[in-house]
């Protein structure tokens, strides 16, 4: 364990931990950008910058490590000033469009331009940003809102491991891009959306984000219900819809998703989804009340039952149904009907 | 999976055997390559050159229907080089003498002409598993999916044996599971065979420990299974099919088959989101609330224990299904007690030791994998790192290698083998429903060699006719080198052209799972 001191407070880390962990740990905001959880820091977009005492130069406190006796001051005079000059940087090469942007409201620039009382940028335009991407069926990259803080890179290459994504030409085109100019479509990419859940800003959005604010959403933690993997995620729902799915840091999912996982929400809420019980009559499926079709569903049952036995009675549970439903279904068909008739499609 | 899936990225070596990890089990699929990225081997056996296939170190391009033989190889490759881990086999293990009585006859030299397969690759992939510390195994439906599917499973079992990779940390044994909660639908005893937790219908403790606990006796013998179930639906053996939330009119093998069963069952309760094609021919269909609209657990292919939660309404007067249930058994003279799915959960965890340490409540904090006996216990990680479930001792159990049970000849030449892709899930009922997914991945399709394509008169694009003994479909080619020679591959997802049409339902004996992966087929172009 290490012993350090962080604006004043004395606190004990791990060998090996950042300063923006020893931060976390005592509940001290730094401000990030390219930082993300899953990712190798690389103290790359320089905003998390802080004072250690004896060292001349601000360090970047999500990469930096902690030392014995170390002093680390979070906020004075010259780190906010540093920090603005950071951030206007990033505003002049960012289209601060945001009454169109699908990102207002949970824009990571636009929240530390709040919180550090800028509302325009001193500089200039520096970068000539490329044309937008539209071609991928589930989100649209515009490069004149990227701050190429690099999120949306590392997690297709370290996290999904897609290796999709990379940043292309040095200096004032510098661009996030797809391998020999491709566009979404025509490319390796997997439509999982991760890097769009990485991205801070505006530049990588979902499509479906046009149709909501983030202030309007209601969050719901659940677990994807496609394959076995079991990845966690957040259902956001406006005004009674799952609008989108953002991924959360499952423990079998740090913090991804597949493109079913992300993307294949829409038969929720689905105009084709049953509505009614019901009951065929004469050769026709026909609306029923519930009564109607338990009734009918139970009388038909004790009546086989009564003529040929429980055994002439089978069940199909689900694979897909949840543990309390396949529960009850079993015992339904054991305890209430009296057949262990009752599969599933494991099998499958 | 008797270990965990995070453990995945620790891998030294990592065996990928009949699954298609970054397509079926994406997340799981991008964690193995975090592992390449990091300097683990991959070993890849698959009919298709999958895209896990382009990283690997060695990729094993077996034809359908081989594992076994493959297994069997590389377990011969590491005794006779005396790559297995003595001390393992000799203190957890029983059976090696039985072992190497089968697999001495697998020399790689064999091994390569069943498999068509370069045995130097065989030798090299056996070497790479066997002297790694760490070495997973995944396989999925690629090894269930065959007549041969239980010798199969046991195979992968007696090589991670032989090497001392059971019960170890970034190891063991991991079927991926292809449905959300098949590994939970199993726990919970949808099983002809078994109550939940695995306890046997035909040990009578257990059964009047059911009775006690339910209050009624219960039938002392197993049930049939899904496949004898249909059969018997044919034959008028059974005459009421209940069917939550399933299409086997799209997912199971022989639909004709399949359709002739449905329609001839007197009553057919089909409980569901949509009108799904087996919907269609039920008697009464009880529309059911989806995941996003109630409360309950899922249990992953890790056996870890998560929640779902409630995000908005279920649609018009669709119920959830418990509650469906629940009504019905107490028109049928049962009552359960439970009101909600929090109290089912108690009930469950009351009767299955291996879920008694599972509540709602725990489970807002943490979500442990099973066995969790208690409340106190912390759920278990990795299995067998002590003892295994019947003792002490794992005993080998080898298996010959069997073909198929259909095998090419000159009607049907070519080998079909089925799958799943990236964007479709399973019979498309949810998926299908998002036109930004359909747009990419609308449309059924066949995968054939280039070779076998010119042969035929086939373009890219083409539309052919694929049949089988049992069917044929018409769908669009697809020419890639992907599949070998002489094997083409379609995926299932799709009714407007169900490669199920075609599979073949003979079954596993003994798991009763349908040779999916492997029938004969011919390809014509129209
Ligand atoms: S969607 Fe996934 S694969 Fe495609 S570029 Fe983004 S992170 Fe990479
Ligand atoms: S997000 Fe993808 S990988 Fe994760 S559980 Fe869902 S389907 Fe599986």
């Amino acid at each position: 364990m290490l012993n350090l001191v962080v604006d004043g407070q004395p606190v004990q880390v791990e060998k090996g931990s950042t300063i923006l962990q020893a931060c976390e740990k005592m509940g001290i905001e730094v401000p990030t950008l390219c930082y993300l959880k899953h990712l190798a820091p690389e103290g790359a977009c320089r905003i998390c910058a802080v004072e250690v005492q004896g060292v001349k130069n601000l360090q970047f406190a999500c990469a930096a490590l902690c030392s014995e006796g170390m002093e680390v001051t979070t906020m004075n005079e010259r780190i906010a000033g540093f920090r603005r000059i950071v951030i206007e940087l990033l505003l002049a090469n960012h289209d601060a469009d945001c009454f169109s942007c699908p990102a207002v409201g949970s824009c990571e620039l636009y929240k530390l331009a709040m919180d550090y009382g800028i509302e325009k940028s001193r500089f200039k335009r520096t970068k000539k940003p490329r044309p937008k991407d539209e071609t991928s069926e589930f989100f649209n990259y515009d490069p004149a809102k990227c701050i190429l803080c690099r999120r949306c890179v590392r997690t297709c290459n370290e996290i999904q491991s897609n290796r999709t994504l990379s940043l292309r030409d040095r200096g004032v085109r510098t661009s996030v891009s797809l391998p020999f100019g491709k566009v979404f479509k025509d490319s390796s990419c997997v439509s999982c959306g991760n890097c769009v859940s990485a991205c801070p800003t505006g530049a990588l959005t979902t499509k479906a984000s046009k149709h909501y604010r983030s202030w309007e959403l209601t969050r719901t933690r659940t677990t994807c219900p496609y394959c076995g993997v079991g990845c966690q995620m957040d259902l956001l729902v406006k005004e009674g819809k799952v609008v989108g799915v953002e991924p959360a840091d499952g423990p079998a999912n740090p913090g991804i998703l597949c493109v079913k996982g992300k993307f294949a929400y829409r038969f929720i809420g689905h105009p084709d989804r049953l509505k009614t019980p019901l009951i065929r009559k004469d050769g026709v499926l026909s609306p029923a009340s519930w009564d109607q079709a338990l009734d009918y569903v139970a009388e038909g049952i004790k009546r086989i039952k009564e003529e040929s036995g429980p055994q002439a009675i089978a069940g199909f549970a689900s694979a897909r149904a949840t543990n309390e439903d396949n529960y009850v279904f079993m015992k339904m068909m054991r305890a209430a009907i009296g057949t262990n008739n009752v599969d599933h499609c494991a099998r499958l | 999976m008797t270990n965990s899936i995070s453990e995945v990225v620790d891998a030294d070596v990592i065996l990928v055997c009949g699954s298609n990890t970054t397509e079926t089990h994406p997340v799981i699929g991008a964690q193995i390559r975090q592992a390449v990225n990091r300097g683990a081997k991959l070993i890849v056996a698959d009919p298709r050159e999958i895209p896990l296939a382009e990283e690997a170190e060695v990729f094993l391009p077996i034809r359908p229907g081989t594992n076994v033989a493959l297994l069997n190889g590389m377990m011969n490759v590491i005794i006779n080089e005396g790559l297995l881990d003595k001390e393992y086999v000799e203190n957890r293990t029983e059976g090696f003498d039985e072992l190497w009585e089968i697999v001495k006859e697998y020399t790689a030299d064999k091994v390569g002409m069943i498999c068509g397969i370069d045995p130097e690759d065989l030798k090299k992939a056996a070497r790479l598993y066997a002297t790694a510390e760490r070495a997973p195994i995944f396989y999925a439906m690629g090894i269930t999916q065959h007549t041969t599917g239980t010798a199969g499973v046991m195979s992968t079992a007696n090589l991670a044996l032989l090497c001392g990779k059971v019960g170890k940390y970034g190891c063991g044994v991991n079927p991926l599971r292809g449905q959300n909660n098949v590994q939970g639908a199993c726990d919970m005893g949808c099983l002809p065979g078994d109550y939940t937790g695995y306890q046997k219908v035909a040990n009578p403790e257990a059964r009047a420990k059911f009775e006690a606990f339910w209050g009624v006796p219960l039938p002392s013998k197993p049930g049939l299974t899904i496949t004898e179930i249909l059969s018997g639906a044919e034959t008028g053996d059974i005459r009421c099919l209940y069917i939550m939330g399933e299409n086997p009119m799209v997912s199971d093998a022989n639909l004709h088959h399949v359709e002739q069963a449905l329609r001839r069952c007197e009553l057919l309760i089909v409980q569901d989101i949509f009108l799904t094609e087996t919907a269609e021919l039920a008697d009464v269909v009880l529309p059911a609330a989806c995941y996003a609209e109630k409360e309950g657990t899922f249990t992953n292919t890790e056996r870890r224990v998560q929640r779902i939660r409630a995000a908005v309404d279920a649609p018009g007067e669709s119920r959830e299904d418990w509650i469906i249930l629940s009504e019905i058994m107490s028109r049928l003279g049962y009552e359960n007690s439970f009101t909600s799915p929090r109290e089912i959960l108690e009930e469950i965890a009351q009767i299955t030791p291996s879920y008694g340490g599972f509540s709602y409540d725990r489970l807002e904090k943490e979500q442990p994998q099973w066995p969790c006996p208690s409340p106190e216990h912390p759920g278990t990680p990795i299995l067998h790192t002590a003892k295994f479930s019947r003792g002490e001792r794992a005993i080998f159990k080898p298996s010959p290698y069997m073909p198929a049970a259909e095998q090419p000849d000159e009607h049907y030449p070519f080998i079909l083998t089925t799958g799943r892709i990236l964007y479709q899930y399973h019979t498309r009922t949810m998926t299908g429903k998002s036109d930004d997914i359909n747009r990419i991945a609308g449309r059924s399709f066949v995968e054939i060699h280039p070779t076998d394509a010119a042969k035929k008169g086939i373009a890219q694009g083409d539309q052919v006719k694929v049949a089988s003994r049992r069917g044929e479909v018409i769908v669009e080619a697809r020419v890639t080198e992907r599949v070998s020679e002489g094997v083409i591959f379609m995926p299932f997802h799709f009714a407007e052209a169900p490669a199920n049409r075609l599979t073949n339902n003979v079954v596993d004996p003994i798991s009763k799972i349908p040779e999916y992966k492997v029938c004969s087929a011919q390809v014509q172009a129209l």
